[in-house]
């Protein structure tokens, strides 16, 4: 799909701004292959094995040690395991991406201020030189500052535009830096090959969407004839413009050495943990969460002059010997501060420090701000009773006990079903939409055991029935009881057994189980999973 | 503000309407989950908060299935001691409170709890016995469609509910839930072919 846009006049002003003189040098600080190095680091794996990241099933980003073996970008699972058969393959998970690259940034914010970054993996910079007496010294500086930092593998580029110095940083050495001087970026550019203009992602427009035009683009330039950036450099401005819209107006500019963007540098994130230290430390519950009281209100009172409300927090505690509890707490709206006395008041009775308290952090995890969650014209959200009934509840049964209901997706019904505390972050769910092979097709159980019940399943003599090992039942079912010593009673139907092969890659987690549905003569219907000869009843349909 | 005696009715499931139509103020006691959470699908589909207290074997996913919308919901499965506590605090919250008590309800506790539903302008329903009910309904005949001997699944299952509203019990036949899922009432004997088949 092409979209051709009229061009309006932010476009006009793009190519008439041809202010190639006055740019600003920029920085470029490369780590290549990010995705493997953060996914790696966060299960704590060596960079130095085969390890690929896969999104939607096909190569995103590989080690080097992969790549050596054949393995590259866009690939199917199947084919780089063929290639690559000792390859781990990890899922990639780009907020961890952005976490690990968090203390990139942060360790080139300690010695230059205004880190932009690009994407995780790569960030831009103003060249600090005058400060440190010239490009190539704070290049030094930098690689030094990262190396400190426990980065290891990283490039440096110096170049008149982002670009270009993203592709400078491309052809360092590790840890070094190769500089394009000022005004050669043009020249510098000219003998790459047009399809670097793929990979780029212009900040002007969503990126999805650009990465797919780009694409487009770059094969129509290579049909026409176009193979590197300088020959696509020669055309005219005005004519890439009228011929290949706005999109290829920027792309054209590119390719000319000229950056679109700026460096935005970020604002280093607000720090708005709290913590109170106790001296002596404090054993009981109550001293603890009266002496939090002024801290959680300057905490709400710090956030609000920022315009901004806590919807999460992480709440830790530290004892004299160490031992730290930590726990995240959700609010359905934000914590106020009694909200997060409450919270502390309920960590510490529902998971007791073993020792005397000495520290305890307040860590907002998440914030937002705060005219998403102003209070209407009309008075405030329909559910504050809600929200107000339910954290008293919280306070006389402990917060376990009041519970918010959810589906997750599973093979049975027990595990179909979430529970989870309400206002706390749900655990990790299963996706229900998916199919589930093996999952009972509806209607679904109304009475879900929290524990099996065990249970007989007897043939018209009264001895068991078993499954054998090739799914086979030995003998029609013609009594059940439920639970032990039970009543038994006369079966009307069955149908069964549907076996499942659960796990099977896993050993500890492996299951091999067969469930049946059996209704009894007095209507009763059950559902059954056998286990290694024993019959357990997962569900009533009652 | 005590004692209004204004209650209003509460929507129900479009199968149900001739079951009972629950009111706010009112209390019922009910013998069967599936009936009850069919109950509550009504007014949880109407924007009403439900609650359920005391029933640690709640099947979600048949709640769901029925109509029930779980962002609306709160379960409180082990109250323990404190379950007449905690329903009369979740009264503040839900519409609707399900409750299956561990122990025997007295008559003064009904009595208490039902004074409290006027005030709050909610209805109770109790899996279980509950002195004095507005309603009490039983499933008097359950059969299951589409078990075959070795053969077929659970499809669909026809209850006789009998509802006893002071006078005497009126039966009604219902689908719960029928081959499509949807609870209605059956008047007629006709099985659809597909079940006939399976069973």
């Amino acid at each position: 799909m092409t979209v051709v846009k009229p061009p309006d006049q932010r476009n006009i002003s793009i190519i008439s701004d041809e202010r190639s003189g006055s740019m600003t040098r920029q920085m470029v600080v490369w780590c290549p292959d990010w995705p493997v190095v953060a996914t790696a680091a966060e299960l704590g794996l060596s960079t130095q094995l085969p390890l690929a990241v896969f999104e939607r099933g096909e190569v995103f980003a590989c080690s080097a040690m992969a790549r050596v073996e054949g393995v590259r970008r866009g690939m199917r699972r199947r084919d780089a395991s063929a290639r690559c058969p000792e390859l781990t393959v990890l899922e990639r998970n780009e907020g961890s991406e952005i976490r690990t690259f968090e203390s990139v940034l942060s360790a080139i914010e300690e010695i230059s201020a205004g880190v932009s970054p690009v994407r995780p993996g790569l960030c831009a910079l103003r060249v600090p030189s005058r400060f440190y007496g010239g490009e190539r010294e704070a290049a030094a500086v930098v690689a030094e500052h990262l190396v400190g930092a426990g980065v290891w593998d990283f490039r440096i580029g110096i170049a008149d535009g982002i670009f270009a110095a993203e592709h400078a940083a491309r052809r360092a050495a590790p840890q070094d830096c190769w500089i394009i001087p000022s005004g050669g970026s043009a020249t510098f550019l000219s003998v790459l090959s047009i399809g670097v203009l793929e990979n780029a992602d212009p900040a002007s427009c969503e990126r999805q969407h650009c990465a797919s035009s780009s694409q487009e683009l770059v094969t129509l330039l290579r049909r026409l004839g176009i193979r590197s950036l300088g020959d696509f450099a020669a055309l005219a401005t005005r004519d890439v413009l009228t011929r290949f819209g706005r999109e290829g107006a920027l792309l054209h500019r590119r390719a000319r050495g000229l950056d679109e963007r700026p460096v935005v540098s970020r604002r280093p994130p607000l720090d708005m943990d709290q913590r109170v230290s106790f001296a002596p430390a404090l054993e009981t519950v109550e001293p603890i969460v009266f002496s939090t009281r002024l801290t959680a209100e300057k905490l709400v009172a710090e956030l609000a002059h920022h315009g901004l409300v806590c919807t999460e927090i992480r709440i830790e505690v530290v004892t004299e010997g160490g031992w730290t509890g930590s726990r995240v707490w959700a609010h359905s709206r934000w914590f106020a501060a009694s909200d997060l006395i409450d919270r502390i008041y309920w960590q510490l009775q529902g998971d007791p420090a073993p020792e005397p308290v000495c520290e305890l952090r307040l860590i907002p995890e998440s914030v937002e701000s705060l005219a998403d969650h102003g209070e209407g014209l009309w008075g405030s959200a329909l559910n504050d009773h809600v929200e107000r009934g339910i954290a008293r509840l919280q306070g006389m049964l402990g917060p376990e006990e009041v519970l918010a209901p959810s589906l997750q997706g599973g093979r049975s019904p027990r595990d179909r079903q979430l529970l989870s505390p309400w206002g706390e972050r749900r655990a990790s769910q299963r996706n229900p939409t998916l199919p589930w092979p093996g999952s009972i097709p509806p209607p679904a159980p109304a009475r879900v055991f929290s524990t099996p019940i065990p249970s007989v399943v007897l043939n018209e003599d009264r001895r068991s029935v078993s499954v054998t090992a090739r799914g086979l039942i030995t003998a029609a079912p013609a009594f059940i009881g439920i639970g032990e010593g039970a009543e038994l009673i006369l079966v009307d139907a069955w149908a069964g057994p549907w076996p499942i092969d659960e796990l099977w890659w896993d050993r500890d987690q492996a299951r091999q189980v067969a469930r049946f549905q059996i209704t009894g003569v007095d209507g009763s219907a059950w559902l059954f999973v056998v286990e290694n000869d024993q019959w357990w009843t997962e569900a009533r349909y009652d | 503000m005590q004692g209004l005696g204004v209650w209003r009715t509460l929507e129900s499931l479009p199968g149900l309407s001739g079951v009972n139509q629950l009111r706010t103020g009112e209390a019922y006691a009910v013998d069967s989950p599936s009936l009850a959470t069919a109950l509550v699908a009504g007014p949880s589909q109407a924007g009403e908060w439900i609650a359920f207290v005391g029933v640690s074997d709640l099947g979600l996913e048949a709640a769901a299935q029925f109509g029930i919308d779980l962002e609306r919901t709160v379960v409180v499965p082990h109250p323990g001691d404190l379950w007449l506590s905690v329903t009369a605090g979740l009264l503040d919250v839900a519409t609707v409170v399900v409750v299956k008590p561990p122990v025997p309800v007295t008559a003064q506790q009904a009595e208490r709890l039902k004074s409290r539903l006027r005030l709050k302008d909610a209805a109770l329903l109790c899996l279980g016995e509950w002195p004095r009910s507005d309603a009490t309904l039983t499933i008097t005949a359950s059969s299951w469609h589409g078990l075959g001997r070795g053969h077929g699944r659970l499809r669909a299952r026809r209850v006789v509910v009998s509802i006893r509203e002071g006078g005497p019990a009126r039966q009604v036949s219902l689908w719960l839930p029928g081959v499509d899922q949807q609870i209605a009432e059956c008047d007629h004997e006709v099985v659809p072919l597909g079940v006939a088949q399976a069973g």
